[in-house]
């Protein structure tokens, strides 16, 4: 069984249908790529697979659960799968160790003290151990993606979902950040990343999706996606980012 | 002329100013009271507490205070309870504050970006616990320079409850004025002390949006 599940999936906001039958399985420890030109879907599909936004069609299935628009099962899902936005979304008026702490005590009511010891190991790991104290406006935007990913860590998901993770940093600072997702791949966390880094997709991902127009157009190792495109519209685009 | 001198037309008048600051104070709790109720019936998830919410705000913003004073003090008359005219001016103040306070806060609440709320729904955060732990406290922060600004508008409103009858300090001012014929002095007075009262709070709210400005963080 695979660990996310994506069947005929179809989302529509108003006329505009932007997923038109999504299919892929990702197994345990696979990361995925996903690839393709702005306004293809990606961050819709993604925003799906975590209950963000609701599908019209088909299904998705988390580790053998299926996804309800319902608040209990939303939560059951979030605990499950982390998400990683292009603008970090911490909180601003907390610290970043205390951004760390708070849902593990909001949601899953560990107790406080554990739940700072989670958060200094969640932000050793990311190595950013020292600034535990600091508020988000203190950080630079890659040290800022860092806590945002030992945040999503520590509420222990079997995935995590990277949208764009970098394309908000400065080019100096992406590489600190892609570090800390190559680590996490290296220990076998699953992931499904959009991603522009295709550098860093060829290295480390498994599979790579290209979606065109709502549709996964093409989907395989990486070797054989960026070396033999077999779509003229894959052939453009990687053309086009090369 | 008369037997009144400067002091005993400034003393009268700030008597009666106590009773303008009880008013201001009374409605301005009272009103962010009721307007913190309103302000989650209008941002929860209850259609029916929604539009009962943005009904109740248009009424109180879409009619003069004067007349909604004039319905709180002459309308409950109609159902034979006899309303003295501090309890009419207290809460048609309460009202009339709690849709204003309602709709400032609601913007500051609104103000909180997107990826707050998306960002704590990843993390499994129900409504209530994004409220209470990420959204409010951003909406705090921006919401107090509006707030203390708008308790100007408060004490200013309290003026028009001279108009049935309640003794504050407008109403001083009138009666002091008939006793000694000497409005320019007596009213001139009143401004000053209306002055006193207002200038702090709007001065304390530019203050306060500056340094909110300066300083983004909560330390
Ligand atoms: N909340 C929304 N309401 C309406 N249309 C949306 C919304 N979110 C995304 N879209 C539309 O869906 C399409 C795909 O968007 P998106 O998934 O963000 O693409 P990508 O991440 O590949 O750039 C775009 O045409 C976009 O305008
Ligand atoms: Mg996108």
């Amino acid at each position: 069984m695979s660990l996310i599940e994506i069947t005929e999936v179809k989302k529509r906001f108003g006329d505009n249908e932007v997923l038109k039958g999504i299919n892929i399985d990702v197994e345990p420890g696979e990361v995925i790529a996903i690839i393709g030109r702005s306004g293809s879907g990606k961050s819709t599909l993604l925003r799906c697979i975590n209950g963000l936004e609701n599908i019209d069609e088909g299904s998705i299935s988390v580790a053998g659960a299926q996804l309800l628009p319902d608040e209990l099962h939303l939560k059951a899902l979030r605990l499950k799968v982390g998400m990683i936005f292009q603008s970090f979304n911490l909180f601003p008026h907390l610290t970043a160790g205390r951004n760390v702490m708070l849902s593990q005590m909001v949601v899953k009511k560990t107790p406080r003290a554990e739940a700072e010891e989670m958060a200094k190991k969640m932000l050793e790991r990311v190595g950013l151990s020292h600034k535990f104290d600091a508020y988000p406006d203190q950080l630079s935007g890659g040290q800022q993606q860092r806590v945002a990913i030992a945040r999503a860590l520590a509420m222990q998901p079997i995935a995590l979902l990277c949208d764009e993770i970098t394309s908000a940093l400065d080019p100096e600072l992406v590489n600190e950040v892609l570090a800390v997702v190559k680590e996490l791949a290296a220990e076998g966390m699953t992931l499904m990343m959009v991603t522009h880094e295709m550098r860093f997709a060829r290295e480390v991902c498994s599979r790579v999706v290209f979606m065109h127009q709502g549709r996964v157009h093409e989907i395989g190792p990486p070797e054989e996606v960026f070396s033999n495109p077999r779509t003229a519209e894959l052939q453009q685009f990687l053309g086009v980012t090369h | 002329m008369n037997d009144f001198t400067t002091w005993d037309i400034l003393r009268n008048l700030l008597l009666a100013a106590r009773w303008t600051v009880l008013l201001s104070v009374v409605s301005f709790i009272g009103g962010g009271l009721v307007g913190a109720l309103l302000l989650f019936l209008r941002i929860g998830k209850s259609r029916l507490g929604q539009i009962f919410v943005r009904f109740y705000v248009e009424i109180f913003q879409g009619t003069p205070l004067l007349m909604q004073l004039f319905l709180a003090f002459f309308g409950l008359g109609l159902f034979g309870i006899d309303v003295p005219a501090w309890l009419a001016a207290a809460v048609a103040l309460i009202l009339w504050s709690a849709a204003f306070l309602t709709e400032i806060w609601r913007g500051c609440v609104e103000a909180v970006a997107r990826g707050q709320w998306e960002a704590s729904s990843s993390l499994g955060m129900g409504y209530l616990q994004q409220m209470r732990y990420v959204i409010l406290p951003q909406a705090l922060r921006v919401a107090v320079p509006p707030t203390v600004g708008f308790s100007v508008q408060v004490v200013k409103g309290t003026a028009l409850t001279s108009i049935i009858g309640f003794v504050e300090l407008s109403k001083a001012g009138t009666m002091v004025t008939n006793a000694t014929f000497e409005p320019f002095t007596v009213y001139g007075f009143v401004a000053l002390i209306y002055f006193c009262l207002c200038w702090p709070l709007s001065k304390s709210s530019q203050i306060l949006e500056r340094k909110l400005n300066v300083a983004h963080r909560n330390h």
